[in-house]
């Protein structure tokens, strides 16, 4: 059922109806595999994808990157689970990188209410030794899609095929 | 003042333009259209075929192959015959054209004499019928039927046969109509064939793309068929390597002998950069084919239920990338139906009877588009035919 998760992944406002088209099975077995999916948090969600510079230009989001301090028995649990509380944080991921532990996605109204956001309620994290902010210019393709107004078909019409 | 019309061949000034084209003309002057009309791949080349020919570049190949093609490439070709469809040719049996509209030109030409018969299933793709009255032939077509999937029937094939018939187009999965001819539907057809000196151009461009869990079968599997079938296929609609021009052609040596004289005197060699593009296309990407198979099967699947659930019987294509509802029910021509969902919904389809006569009452709809696309197409075509029910 792999297909019917890329399905999703692309689309999840498809129909179980429309999948069981696409896919060639009978709905009930679409229906009872992305139940399962569900139950087993395969699936976590389903959220739209939202353009959100069309309605405020200043809204933005930034990449921040922690180096953290680990805490004996914990490891970097703890500290990811106070952060992940924050409303403003979008993403958390403990990274594989020599410079930074976490990373962290944020979005807010503008760039000095996510600076803020940084220097009131991260830089201060007891664990948290030090962060780096990277704030986002232009967003050209998330999670598939792309922020470009139109995709052109550049294909030509012949005359006989 | 020249008076052109006395210096240009009868055959070429005779050649009727392409229906297609009527249509194209018409929609191109409407703006914001949703076409369901292109009869090529939606997908790029997959990426290393496309670093293949950059490659070549780099390294400067930049000169003639062989008119034959790379030894190479009719390697792999041989290969690939073999591999997917159990077909032994030896390369020296196989070259590389310009696409499979070269080889399909060059089959007829080396075949079709002044006054010959050249039978013609339609619907079909609308190249061959030009091509033998250029040869001088003549082009006795047999009409597929709904209620046989346009398939083309034994019984059929052996009405129009006649006395003059030398060459029998086999052009399947077929464009527009999306028909496949399985291995029984095959060993018919060949029963009628063996024994007889007729020829078979099996125009298998759509091979890699057949739907419902069975693969193409070539007619040259079909005992007693390899001695009288050419095979065209090409690069174009498996790879998306539409635009790199480039097919080949399989077949008798003493017939493929007389055609390569043809190609190296009209074209001398296939565009080289193409061809070491395509050596790895045939080695390498079976699984990139596969992916894009998949893709085309779920949208078809969408189409044929989208076309039924809204009253326009469609028959569930096995190949190609098309399918052709029947639009009799709402008392239109197929090019009335094009036209007034043009303007009432701007959504391009392709009246059937471009395809030959026993296409009208069909459009030909196209699924190289993304699902996105198609589902918006639908949504308006049904739109359509509930106000015209009104």
């Amino acid at each position: 059922m792999d297909q019917l998760l890329k399905l999703l992944e692309q689309n999840a406002k498809l129909s179980n109806e429309q999948l069981s088209t696409l896919l060639g099975k009978p709905e009930e077995e679409i229906a009872a595999a992305v139940k399962e999916y569900e139950d087993n948090n395969v699936i976590l969600g389903y959220n739209a994808l939202v353009n959100w510079e069309k309605i405020d230009p200043n809204d933005c989001t930034a990449i921040i990157e922690l180096k953290v301090q680990p805490k004996r028995g914990y490891g970097y649990e703890e500290i990811a689970s106070e952060i992940m509380r924050f409303d403003e944080v979008q993403t958390v991921w403990l990274m594989s990188s020599s410079s930074y532990d976490l990373s962290v996605i944020v979005r807010g109204h503008s760039f000095r209410d996510i600076s803020m956001f940084v220097a009131k309620r991260l830089a201060t994290l007891d664990s948290v030794t030090s962060t780096a902010t990277n704030f986002v210019l232009k967003r050209y393709k998330e999670h598939f899609f792309s922020f470009a107004e139109e995709n052109k078909d550049e294909r030509r019409h012949l005359n006989i095929d | 003042m020249i008076d052109y019309s006395k210096i240009l061949s009868e055959k070429v000034a005779d050649l009727k333009p392409s229906g297609i084209r009527k249509f194209f003309d018409l929609a191109s002057e409407v703006k914001d259209v949703i076409a369901l009309t292109i009869g090529e791949p939606d997908f790029k080349t997959p990426w290393h075929i496309r670093e293949a020919g950059i490659d070549s570049l780099k390294k400067g190949r930049t000169w003639y192959t062989a008119n034959a093609g790379l030894a190479e490439l009719r390697q792999e070709a041989s290969n690939y015959l073999n591999r997917r469809f159990d077909l032994k040719y030896d390369p020296s049996e196989i070259f590389i054209t310009v696409g499979g509209s070269e080889a399909i030109d060059l089959t007829i030409r080396a075949i079709i004499d002044n006054g010959d018969d050249m039978l013609l299933p339609i619907p079909s793709f609308v190249c061959y019928d030009p091509i033998c009255r250029l040869a001088g032939g003549n082009v006795v077509t047999i009409e597929t039927k709904r209620e046989n999937d346009f398939r083309l029937t034994a019984d059929e094939l052996r009405a129009a046969i006649t006395p003059k018939t030398k060459l029998l187009v086999l052009p399947f999965p077929n464009n527009p109509t999306g028909a496949v001819m399985r291995r029984e539907h095959l060993e018919e057809i060949a029963e009628v064939l063996r024994g007889t000196d007729i020829m078979v151009l099996s125009d298998e461009i759509y091979a890699e793309l057949t739907y419902g869990g069975k693969r193409h079968v070539s007619i040259a599997e079909i005992e007693g068929m390899k001695e009288r079938t050419i095979i065209v296929n090409g690069f174009s609609k498996a790879y998306a390597m539409t635009g790199w021009r480039l097919g080949y052609v399989a077949g008798p040596s003493p017939i493929i002998s007389q055609m390569l004289k043809i190609h190296q005197y009209a074209i001398m060699s296939s565009p080289t950069t193409s061809q070491y593009a395509a050596v790895v296309a045939m080695r390498d990407c079976d699984n990139e084919v596969e992916d894009m198979k998949r893709e085309y099967d779920m949208r078809r699947r969408f189409l044929v239920k989208a076309f039924n659930d809204m009253g326009l019987d469609c028959f569930t294509p096995e190949g190609a990338f098309y399918v052709f509802p029947c639009i009799k029910s709402t008392g239109l021509s197929s090019e009335e139906f094009c036209e007034k969902l043009l303007h009432s919904k701007k959504v391009a389809v392709v009246p059937g009877g471009a395809f030959g006569s026993s296409g009208e009452g069909f459009v030909r709809v196209s699924y190289s588009y993304s699902l996105d696309h198609l589902m918006e197409a639908t949504k308006r075509i049904k739109e359509f035919i509930e106000e015209l029910e009104k």
